[in-house]
């Protein structure tokens, strides 16, 4: 039952990066609009996002519930260690959400959508950023559970080169998978341009970052790259994801929606394979010491009554979840070129 | 302000913040299905303004209840370390339970908000109903962990260790019906009751009256059931406090010492040190009655447990007074309600009554509070009753004070634009004047 769990955790943490993380991109792209097609784009965002936007976050419950239930002292390590990327990562959580159903339900519209509007668009950006700080610092072994001082013991864990990299990766992941997904949800042909525009930008930029993230693995002496090759399951997803780059280049540039979604997907699913599979099964790496999911797990009957909690809880979610995401999807369409 | 107190205010303060909307997210969806259900079968349009105009705030509710709820599921292991590392893998079942629950109360919610002259209608009702089902369900769940922190169970505690652990037996410990029933009751009284009064203060200022009278129909008829129901929760739920956790009862009753024949306490100001109650309204024997069902059983009092075991006694006993005091006037007002609405008396549309009615708006959540605090400050200074001090299970990190201070300026942010959204929508209500037009979404 151990790797029932093991595998729940890992799908909704891929998950909540497909689903979530496009739900986060989508207000990084907002942030990174022109105001004259800001409105336009808010307005897009939300007849795409609305309907399934919530359903997207719970993924993260799932595996805070997985983690706290299955594997308690990664739990409370995490949340001692990294009390505070946590807690702003909360923050970020809060104001995103509140801010996102208030300025649609606001009935009056005024000045206060202004703040809404910052609000939702600032911590679209921040939540992903503190997400993508928090998996650094857990695979870097930066948290001293040994730490005396304050700043050894709270901060150095996560204010590294290494984890905000990991950071702004995670940001530009989002901000990938949104362009993408809003190409096929934009009703004109001046969107979709500018959402592929978009896309092939966020494309290459998570090309960059995917190599930043290398090199400051290196220099903080990480050496990723000795682990990959440690971990031909790992190395072989990285490079299933780099060839299959060139193949979404093409269908953006054809506009082809559908395969677009599906390589994207793919090359986001092989990036977070490598990582855990390179990791696995180290959940964290502290210095002296690493908290793995089999040395951290709880005892079999917890195991065992999560696991069939998780089991059945999928046979209800997982149906009504694609049905709703299916009835609220534009009918998939090939758009043609758009030069 | 020690780095503790820090941590338990933060925790009360996001607790009895998400409580508020929790109940409201999990209420307010069957409120909607009615109305919804109603104008499927007479086609009315009030029905239809009315559920739809529930919906938003079912919709701005369940976020808000929604990511609270996030918040507290990291908040756990952020103030409480300790504890978690311990007791999540033995209550954790609920925890793993409600996760799907909530889940499908948010595809549920996607289905119905988005779904008007989408779907089969009655397809799209019953999403609505599965709204409120679910959220039910995720209530019931919490509880049941919380039940569990009061009334330890499904494992053995040997030297300091907690072997054996059973997570099915955990979740049904002895207390998780009695709170279940007495908290999903006191929801439906707060939300109803609060709903009821938004609608009597509108028929009030005097617009769209037809579509505020079916509002109050609904809501109070609920309310009022809920509330003459809720007494008897409560008199299940002091039997068993009065058995499982003494100390707590003594607190809520201000009753320092152990006798028979004890006397229920109403009102009155606790003193601590000289453990006596000041100004208090004495009967004899009702403690004993309501405790046990006895007029002459013997009840516990604070003497027979150890000092360092003391709630709060001041605190709770004020709590548990404002709930009761809370639940008896809206009991006394729903039955009063149920009766002029049976008897089609004039008396409930009088300006008079409705502005009693309008006056019970906070009623229901100034006693979801109280009886919160009853039951939290009640088991002080245990986080795990008998088990482990809520002292041993803060988190080591210094200066929660800053955090607390942050979460505080989160939360009344949130409430005053919650407070100024409803306010808007409501006022947006009363200028739809032309009752045939649908609402805009």
């Amino acid at each position: 039952m151990l790797y029932v769990v093991i595998a729940f955790l890992y799908i909704s943490i891929l998950f909540y990066l497909l689903f979530g993380g496009a739900d986060f991109g989508a207000g990084i792209i907002e942030l990174f609009t022109k105001d004259s097609k800001k409105e336009q784009t808010r307005l897009l965002t939300y007849q795409a996002i609305g309907p399934i936007w919530e359903a997207n976050h719970m993924w993260l419950i799932i595996a805070i519930v997985i983690l706290f239930v299955g594997f308690p002292e990664i739990y409370t390590t995490v949340s001692v260690y990294l009390h505070i990327p946590l807690s702003l990562l909360l923050i970020g959580i809060i104001a995103r959400g509140t801010a996102f159903i208030f300025r649609h339900y606001d009935a009056v519209k005024d000045h206060f959508q202004k703040i809404y509007n910052v609000i939702f668009v600032y911590s679209s950006f921040m939540t992903p950023l503190f997400l993508g700080i928090l998996a650094g610092s857990v695979i870097s072994g930066r948290i001293d559970p040994n730490a005396t001082d304050f700043v050894s013991a709270y901060i150095d864990p996560w204010l590294g080169i290494f984890p905000i990299s990991v950071g702004i990766f995670t940001v530009v992941i989002c901000g990938l998978l949104a362009a993408i997904y809003l190409i096929g949800e934009a009703d004109t042909d001046e969107d979709r341009e500018i959402f592929r525009k978009k896309a092939l930008r966020m494309n290459i930029l998570t090309v960059i970052m995917g190599g930043l993230v290398f090199l400051a693995g290196e220099l903080e002496g990480l050496s990723l790259a000795r682990q990959l090759l440690q971990h031909p399951l790992g190395l072989m997803a990285l490079i299933a994801a780099s060839l299959s780059l060139p193949f979404s280049w093409i269908q953006l540039k054809k506009g082809k929606v559908n395969s677009l979604r599906v390589l994207t997907g793919f090359q986001v699913t092989m990036i977070l394979f490598t990582l855990f599979s390179s990791q696995y099964p180290d959940f964290i790496r502290m210095k002296n010491s690493t908290l793995t999911l089999e040395n951290a797990a709880a005892g079999p009957a917890t195991l065992n009554s999560l696991g069939i909690a998780l089991l059945v809880g999928s046979i209800f979610i997982l149906p009504t979840l694609f049905y709703l995401i299916y009835s609220f999807q534009k009918t998939p369409y090939k758009i043609g070129k758009l030069d | 302000m020690d780095d503790l107190l820090a941590a338990r205010s933060q925790m009360a303060l996001s607790l009895g913040f998400h409580i508020i909307f929790a109940c409201i997210g999990m209420i307010m969806p069957f409120l909607m299905a009615i109305s919804h259900y109603k104008y499927l079968k007479t086609g009315k349009d009030k029905y239809k303004i009315l559920a739809k105009a529930w919906s938003k705030g079912v919709a701005i509710f369940f976020v808000t209840g929604a990511v609270s709820g996030t918040m507290l599921s990291f908040e756990l292991g952020l103030l409480w370390p300790e504890f978690m590392k311990h007791a999540g893998p033995i209550f954790g079942m609920p925890f793993s339970l409600e996760g799907t629950a909530f889940f499908i109360e948010a595809i549920a919610l996607g289905f119905f908000l988005y779904g008007w002259e989408k779907f089969n209608p009655w397809f799209h009702w019953f999403t609505g109903v599965v709204v409120g089902l679910s959220g039910l369900a995720s209530g019931i769940l919490v509880v049941a962990a919380n039940a569990w922190m009061n009334s330890p169970a499904g494992f053995d505690f040997v030297n300091g260790e907690y072997i054996n652990i059973d997570p099915i037996t955990a979740m049904f410990n002895d207390a998780w019906f009695t709170q279940a029933l007495h908290m999903v009751l006191a929801a439906f009284v707060a939300t109803c009751f609060a709903v009821g009064g938004i609608h009597a203060f509108m028929l009030i200022k005097g617009k769209n009256k037809e579509i505020h009278k079916s509002a109050l129909r609904i809501a109070l008829t609920i309310g009022a059931v809920a509330a003459i129901l809720q007494p008897l929760s409560g008199d299940l739920s002091a039997k068993d406090v009065a058995e499982r956790q003494p100390a707590k009862l003594a607190a809520m009753e201000a009753h320092f010492h152990t006798e028979k024949k004890a006397s229920l306490i109403i009102g009155g100001i606790p003193d601590e040190e000289k453990k006596t109650v000041n100004y208090a309204i004495k009967i004899p024997g009702a403690l004993s009655f309501l405790a046990h069902g006895d007029f002459n059983a013997e009840v516990t009092g604070l003497d027979q447990i150890p000092q360092d075991e003391h709630p709060p006694v001041l605190i709770t006993h004020f709590a548990f007074q404002i709930m009761v005091a809370c639940g008896t006037i809206l009991m006394i007002v729903g039955i009063s309600w149920l009766f002029g609405n049976w008897k089609k008396k004039s008396y409930i549309y009088s300006k008079k009554y409705l502005g009693l009615l309008a006056m019970m708006t906070p009623l229901g959540f100034i006693a979801v509070e109280a009886g919160w605090f009853v039951t939290e400050l009640g088991r002080q200074p245990w986080i795990l009753y008998g088990i482990m001090r809520t002292n041993e299970a803060v988190t080591p990190m210094p200066g929660i004070v800053y955090s607390f201070i942050l979460y505080t300026v989160i939360y009344l942010s949130l409430a005053v634009i919650v407070s100024l959204l409803l306010i808007r929508q409501i006022n947006n209500l009363e200028k739809d004047q032309d009752l045939s037009l649908p609402l805009n979404q």
